[in-house]
């Protein structure tokens, strides 16, 4: 076991976790814009819940995925390549869904609020289901060859595992979203989150949790099982915190939730990055796949000071927009003045 | 049709997209940083107006930037695998360095300023959109670094026939970046320079055509006044001054961009002396620069070409600073290349349908040369317009020609232009290679990889053509899109960036207008 490219590997995980928990909200928050959300200002109280959020929390899927070209390129080079139809979806939805954030209150007419509207919710289900997608098929192993490179056409990729990521993702994110918005907002809105999370939180929870059950069935090690009793337990908490209406601490079960679940996959398939599918022997390592020991040491001294900085900055916008959002907070439509 | 074709499509209109909002967000951010300073050391109204309206312009046109900057950091692994296996132990980390210290300080401080408007202690409130400003320009540094390293290669052994990082500080001080990052600084304020010029002189002839400000015998301004719709006599100095600000940014920053870019063009006179070559489709060594060449450019055939007018002893002075020292042709490189790099691909399944194939080393004339003179004519019209402009509006507005207007309103794009060029010149001066090979003394540099063995191996024609034609289509939509909102937000001048300009009169009254809410605390500020 060779330390840099194993703390490498632990950081991209804690990545991919960070990107969950923090993005999880705000694209659940995205797909509950229509439904859930009843009229324009209810769609507003959603939307500025996360508007000066959104855009921080979706660096953490930039720097995943910058961090693991220089960390690992094989792993980078083979997972991209090997998805490359559904990450042009992942890039159009997060694409759509950006601009939409922006743009949405930017004139006022119902047209172009509708248009952005639908923007908002498909972007943030198919983002959330395609990255579900690809992290539960790096995990499970894609048909790569021994250079690496995908076999079998561009939906060789395609399998349960695909869609039970896809789904893990998706559904954790609305019950997280539904969760961060009893903690967000308050009356009617609030209410209705609550009851959101109640009903659905058991079911929602389910998807990621067999994805987790799966990993560590095929290649687990002990310590995969204690972190899975930890996701069991954390999702038992939010669910009976939830229903003493204590909002913080059913948000934070969540997390524990996520943590532990996204802890026990990747320690299960570790010391694999990606495996293959057609012969073990092509399996992606974290050695096989990483780069030299300078450039993760070189990469490691900025980290040290770059992730805990950025928790810091972040943690300090958070806490700055704590407030809660309702109705009553939403100024008039802002019209761009006709002349 | 191959992929590798494709493929090369598919990044060269992405990049070239993304591009077009990166240099306004560099320039604009870095202009509304100071705006807000200045309306916070004076507290003069117009400042906070200023910093308003362009600062609006700066969002609508930051976002494009970052959801068209993921596809670029995607597209590397997807439709380029063996380039980013190849590259990866160095060319990763500039691009995480990037996310890590830049990106993220971008978006949670931009965050910060825009909804941090009224809540946020106006010191913070501005020091967080300096820290954005900075950090985006401290994400072109990164992504430059890695830019410049493809340009040539540096801190690197070969190990395993790949190129792997010993050096990260040879990296960050490549030479080539040291030149390029100024230059494509330079280049962004150019960008915002004519923006804000163009923009403000709309603004400053509807004035006149509204009759609003009138001009004496003199030829001074009067300026006029009618606060209903926003535009008051506050309004004028808004509009003066950022046209002056952007007049005076635009020509410096032509002054900057002429000097690196001159930097810029000796340095790579040495390290790819074929790129600077096809720039001048100058095929036999020789002293001039090129005003006119005619001929079938696009046959890439040296027999084919004449110099029509020639500018002797330019070209040696662009390359080495004297009039007498001969510039060597294409001609004259051509069998150095074969020699070094040899005359075929490899027969190696890397190349694809490519491999054995005859390499051409000429990259596309048709696109250097012209490449190379629209980057330069666009910026050089851009900063003599400017300067004409700043002489017109001496006495404090602009003439009432609709001519007139519509050209500075159009001038906008010169930049842009200019920008697109100049980067389009560069990334094809650099073919048939990905990463150029730089003849060097020292011999450590044999660093090199064709970009026709860079592709993913295992992506289809079939799924490339989808990606690009999607891309093309959402991209063209949100183009127009964006330029339509941006349209939008320039005619309605400062009070769509801030209605409550229209509603001051009302809340006086205590009319329930829009702005009725102003001081109540549990309002946002700012909301989506």
């Amino acid at each position: 076991m060779e330390t840099l490219p194993t703390l490498w590997f632990i950081i991209i995980a804690f990545f991919w976790t960070g990107y969950l928990f923090l993005e999880g909200f705000d694209l659940g928050v995205g797909m509950l814009m229509r439904g859930f959300a009843r009229n324009n200002t209810e769609r507003r109280v959603l939307l500025n819940t996360v508007g000066p959020v959104w855009d921080g929390n979706e660096v953490w899927l930039v720097t995943a995925g910058a961090a693991t070209f220089a960390a690992f390129p094989h792993w980078y080079a083979s997972l991209f390549s090997a998805l490359y139809l559904p990450l042009v979806f992942v890039l159009l939805a997060l694409i759509f869904r950006a601009v939409a954030f922006e743009y949405r209150g930017k004139m006022d007419s119902d047209r172009w609020r509708n248009a952005w509207d639908w923007a908002i919710v498909l972007g943030s289900l198919v983002a959330a289901f395609g990255v579900g997608a690809m992290l539960a098929l790096t995990t499970t192993g894609l048909p790569l060859n021994e250079n690496g490179d995908r076999v079998g056409g561009p939906f060789a990729w395609f399998n349960g595992y695909a869609v039970l990521g896809g789904l893990a993702v998706v559904f954790f994110c609305i019950v997280h979203a539904a969760a961060f918005l009893a903690l967000k907002t308050d009356g009617d809105i609030r209410t209705r989150a609550r009851k959101l999370l109640l009903r659905w939180l058991p079911v929602a929870l389910l998807p990621l949790a067999l994805w987790a059950v799966a990993v560590v069935v095929a290649g687990g090690k002990s310590v995969t099982y204690v972190t899975l009793l930890l996701a069991v337990l954390g999702a038992a908490f939010a669910w009976m915190m939830a229903r003493r209406e204590r909002d913080g601490w059913s948000f934070g079960g969540l997390g524990v939730f996520l943590l532990a679940g996204t802890a026990t996959i990747f320690t299960a398939v570790f010391p694999n990055v990606l495996p293959s599918t057609i012969d073990s022997a092509y399996n992606l390592t974290v050695t096989s796949a990483s780069s030299s020991d300078y450039t993760l040491g070189v990469m490691s001294v900025i980290a040290a000071f770059g992730i805990p900085a950025v928790l810091v900055y972040q943690g300090y916008t958070y806490w700055v927009f704590r407030k809660r959002v309702s109705a009553s907070s939403i100024p008039a439509a802002h019209a761009v003045v006709p002349q | 049709m191959e992929a590798l074709e494709i493929a090369r499509w598919q990044f060269g209109v992405t990049t070239v997209y993304h591009f077009l909002m990166v240099p306004l967000t560099i320039g604009l951010g870095l202009t509304v940083a100071v705006m807000q300073t200045a309306w916070y050391r004076t507290g003069k109204d117009q400042y906070l107006r200023m910093t308003k309206f362009w600062g609006k312009l700066f969002l609508i046109n930051f976002i494009m930037g970052v959801a068209t900057g993921l596809v670029q950091e995607f597209q590397f692994g997807m439709a380029w695998s063996e380039y980013s296996r190849f590259v990866g132990d160095v060319f990763g980390a500039p691009l995480a360095l990037e996310s890590l210290l830049a990106f993220f300080v971008e978006s949670i401080f931009l965050g910060l300023w825009i909804f941090g408007w009224g809540r946020l202690p106006k010191a913070i409130h501005l020091l967080s959109i300096w820290a954005a400003s900075l950090a985006t320009m401290g994400s072109a540094y990164f992504i430059l670094a890695a830019n410049s390293w493809m340009q040539h290669p540096v801190g690197v052994e070969m190990i395993d026939g790949r190129p792997v990082m010993v050096d990260i500080w040879a990296v960050l001080t490549n030479n080539t970046l040291l030149v390029a990052y100024p230059h494509t600084l330079f280049g962004a304020f150019s960008v915002a320079g004519g923006f804000l010029l163009g923009i403000s002189w709309y603004h400053l002839w509807k004035r006149r055509r509204d009759e609003i400000d009138t001009v004496g015998p003199d030829g001074k301004v009067i300026v006029g006044s009618k606060p209903a719709i926003g535009r008051d006599a506050a309004d004028h100095k808004v509009w003066l001054r950022s046209l002056r600000i952007g007049a005076v940014v635009a020509m410096v920053s032509f002054g900057g961009v002429a000097l690196t870019g001159d930097l810029q063009s000796k340095l790579m006179f040495e390290q790819q002396p074929m790129k600077m070559a096809a720039a001048e489709a100058a095929c036999h060594d020789g002293t001039g620069f090129s005003i006119l060449s005619v001929g079938d450019l696009g046959s890439n055939d040296c027999d084919d070409l004449v110099a029509v007018v020639e500018l002797p002893g330019l070209l040696s002075f662009l390359a080495n600073g004297d009039f007498t020292t001969e510039i060597r042709g294409i001609n004259s490189l051509l069998p150095e290349y074969q020699e070094k790099f040899g005359t075929h691909l490899p027969d190696n399944p890397i190349y694809g349908e490519r491999a054995g194939t005859e390499i051409d080393y000429v990259p596309v004339m048709e696109v250097t040369y012209w490449g190379f003179r629209m980057m330069i004519t666009f910026g050089m019209l851009a900063a003599g317009a400017a300067l004409i402009a700043l002489w017109i509006v001496r006495k404090g507005t602009v003439p009432q020609s609709k001519w007139l207007m519509r050209l500075a309103v159009f001038g906008i794009l010169a930049p842009f232009g200019a920008n697109s060029a100049g980067w389009i010149f560069t990334e094809m001066g650099r073919q048939p290679f990905v990463v150029a090979p730089n003849p060097d003394p020292n011999g450590i540099d044999n660093v090199f990889m064709f970009t026709a063995a860079a592709v993913s191996p295992g992506v289809s024609l079939a799924e490339l053509i989808f990606s690009l034609a999607a891309f093309a289509l959402v991209y063209g939509v949100l183009l127009v899109v964006e330029v339509k909102l941006l349209f939008a937000y320039c005619r309605g001048g400062v009070p769509s960036a801030m209605p409550e300009l229209l509603h001051e009169d009302k809340d006086d009254d205590g009319d329930e207008g829009p702005g009725r809410r102003k001081d109540d605390d549990d309002v946002l500020a700012f909301a989506y």
